[in-house]
């Protein structure tokens, strides 16, 4: 018959471990930030999704404001299908919104940022962005510029 | 009330048992001895169903021991109790839980009732004050008597001793074989001795199977074998030190040995 | 020739080991209804694997972690990418050394200890005069032992990595003037709740079956002299190495293969 210290210390030692898994989960990952109040989808096609890659951050003005959920091939229109889960307290998007893909500082990753409209109708689920801008590719740039310049030269 | 029939047993190449039979009367001290090694403990753990041996029956209480399902063969254990050489005490229990562990497992009494029994038990072993003392502080007379007590604790009908004598000083072992027979007498036990200390054993016993090489080399009551016409039986039982058994291990003549010019022959 | 012959008959060996433990683990897990209706069996194993262990986990943890921020430091500042320590030790600590390194320490610590007290109860007939009173020592003993070590070794993995975080804070931001904020704020965001957290305790969970296992089973399966009884605990601690290092190979290809 184990004594009352025994259980005591196995008692404290479960529940120090325990805290231990919560301050993993609250403090060192973004648990906090995965708390779903709900999302909704939205979805939009893009000539080059470049390195987007899923489970990017998409944001608006900066501020993160949802994920890219889905990049799939879209064989009707020949270009990328993309799918963000947006948080559901952002339910005012003008429809009009356009989307592009950026580089977060100069060899960071990508991430979709969200620039408003100015229509007076919001985006719902399942809604198409129709203004996209797709990825920069490093290549072309430097075969435009390097086009552009000897142009110049003639 | 135990029938060894036509036992056969072999470990590797070496046959343990040949085709031996015994009869264990019940209420009676049966003992077997032989030389070490002739696999004793072997015997015992055979009719406890531990081992299954190659070919023989064991009917305890008519019942076939090998052919038991093993909950009935956990049934059939109830009813026996094993005192192992080294006591075989639960280390981090004290003697009182030793006592109490088979109780508890076994029945649903209430606590107070467990108390009752476990301090019934030490008392007839004369262990009652010792209760709780941890197993690593008792000397090794001590600890034989507590197994005991817990051999006894679920009131078996047969109790087997594994070499009980062994190593004990002289007032343990009074106590020990006082312990046996008086156990045996009062609770109407029939005990089985696996011993190979011939004058202890022989005071106690009503019945004597001597095993060697496998067979069985004699069997009687003590009296029958100190009085026997086998040579064999009585170097064993008068321990002699040269008879069939013999004292050189086989060699060259001691002469030839002594005088030969090569020293490695 | 014999090099063949010596070959089939180890692996013959294995096999059979692999056989007998496999069956000894079944009758391990058919005595958890028997374990949880003895809770007190399992308290007294949980204080003697997991509460024994928790300083031993705790402090190395902690020296990990401060290792892990010192070195981190000396590496990324030839990036210039001192802000992306805590990334750096979170990640290490959540996802391989958390439960690697407790697992590989609680396999020495009561891995070990455990060899030891069941061969030892083996040598000393224990297990013996148990069966002969009719209570199975699998269920008695041996049960309660698996499921403690098996509660244990994850929440001792959990207090590794999180003692280890706090241990890499100590070095980087207190001792080497890392900024504070940048060493939790871009931990939180790189680190996933489900891809590091979730796996690293699932990582954990499969090395606790695999040490328990180990340990329990060289014990029984030990000699029952003391020559076999401490060539049954290097036994326990060599293969527990091996099992867990093997395992976090292919749990880690599993979880973090395709990008």
């Amino acid at each position: 018959m184990p004594c009352k210290s025994i259980e005591i210390l196995v008692g404290l030692f479960v529940s120090l471990c325990i805290a231990a898994i919560f301050f993993l989960a609250l403090q060192v990952s973004n648990f906090s930030a995965l708390q779903d109040n709900g999302s909704y989808t939205l979805i939009a096609h893009f000539e080059n999704v470049g390195g987007l890659k899923s489970k990017a951050l998409v944001s608006m003005a900066g501020v993160p404001i949802g994920r890219v959920a889905d990049i799939s091939f879209d064989p009707d229109n020949y270009d990328a299908l993309v799918k963000l889960r947006i948080d559901a307290r952002y339910n005012k998007m003008p429809s009009d919104t356009s989307a592009s893909i950026l580089t977060s500082g100069l060899l960071g990753d990508k991430y979709i940022g969200l620039t408003p409209g100015g229509l007076n109708e919001f985006l719902q689920e399942g809604d198409t962005i129709e203004l996209t801008q797709s990825a920069l590719v490093l290549e072309r740039m430097i075969s435009q510029f390097l086009f552009n310049s000897s142009d110049k030269d003639k | 009330m135990i029938s060894i029939r036509n036992l056969t047993f072999s470990r590797g190449n070496r046959k343990i048992f040949d085709n031996i039979s015994l009869e264990i009367e019940p209420h009676k001290i049966t003992a077997i001895m032989g030389p070490s090694g002739t696999g004793k403990t072997t015997l015992l753990k055979l009719i406890a169903g531990q081992l299954k041996p190659d070919s023989g029956t064991i009917l305890i209480n008519q019942q076939n021991v090998h052919q038991l399902s093993r909950t009935a063969l956990y049934k059939l254990r109830k009813k026996m109790g094993m005192l192992f050489q080294s006591g075989a005490l639960l280390t981090d229990m004290s003697v009182y839980d030793n006592i109490a562990f088979p109780i508890r497992e076994h029945t649903q009494l209430p606590e107070s009732m467990v108390r009752t029994l476990v301090l019934i038990k030490l008392n007839a072993v004369g262990l009652r004050g010792a209760r709780h003392l941890m197993p690593n502080e008792l000397s090794g007379g001590m600890a034989r008597r507590v197994a005991m007590a817990r051999a006894l604790a679920l009131d078996p009908e047969m109790i087997m001793y594994d070499e009980p004598f062994t190593g004990q000083d002289p007032i343990s072992l009074g106590v020990l074989v006082k312990l046996i027979q008086t156990l045996n007498q009062t609770l109407h036990l029939t005990s089985i001795v696996v011993s190979h200390d011939v004058q202890e054993t022989a005071s106690i016993a009503d019945y004597i199977y001597l095993i060697s090489e496998g067979k069985i080399a004699g069997q009687g009551t003590p009296e029958e074998l100190y009085n026997t016409d086998s040579d064999w039986v009585d170097q064993f039982m008068q321990g002699k030190a040269d008879g069939p058994v013999p004292f050189h291990y086989p060699a060259n003549d001691f002469t030839t040995d002594l005088l030969a010019c090569n020293p490695a022959l | 020739m014999k090099l063949l012959q010596t070959i089939g008959q180890s692996s013959l060996k294995f096999l059979a080991k692999l056989g007998r433990s496999s069956l000894f683990l079944i009758s391990i897990l058919t005595g958890l209804a028997y374990t949880l209706s003895r809770p007190n069996l399992l308290i007294k194993q949980l204080y003697s694997i997991g509460v024994l262990t928790f300083w031993l986990i705790a402090i190395s943890g902690l020296f990990v972690g401060m290792v892990l921020g010192l070195q981190g430091v000396y590496t990324l500042s030839t990036f210039g990418a001192e802000s992306s320590l805590g990334i750096m030790v979170a990640a290490s600590l959540v996802r391989e050394l958390g439960p690697v390194v407790s697992a590989l320490l609680f396999a020495g610590r009561a891995g070990s200890a455990l060899t030891a007290e069941i061969g030892l109860m083996k040598a000393t007939d224990q297990l013996s005069a148990m069966e002969m009173m009719a209570i199975d020592p699998l269920k008695y003993i041996i049960a309660p032992r698996f499921f403690a070590g098996f509660i244990s070794l994850p929440l001792l993995a959990a207090l590794f990595s999180a003692v280890g975080v706090l241990g890499g804070y100590l070095a980087g931001v207190e001792l080497l003037s890392v900024d504070s904020g940048s060493y939790w704020s871009q931990m939180q965001s790189t680190i996933d709740f489900h891809d590091d957290i979730i796996n690293g305790i699932i990582k954990s969970i499969i090395f606790a079956w695999l040490v328990s296992w180990i340990a329990l089973f060289e014990g029984y399966d030990a000699l029952p002299t003391s020559a076999g009884i401490s060539r049954a605990t290097t036994r326990t601690v060599v293969n527990s190495a091996f099992a867990i290092l093997l395992f976090d190979f292919l749990l880690t290809a599993l979880m973090y293969g395709e990008p």
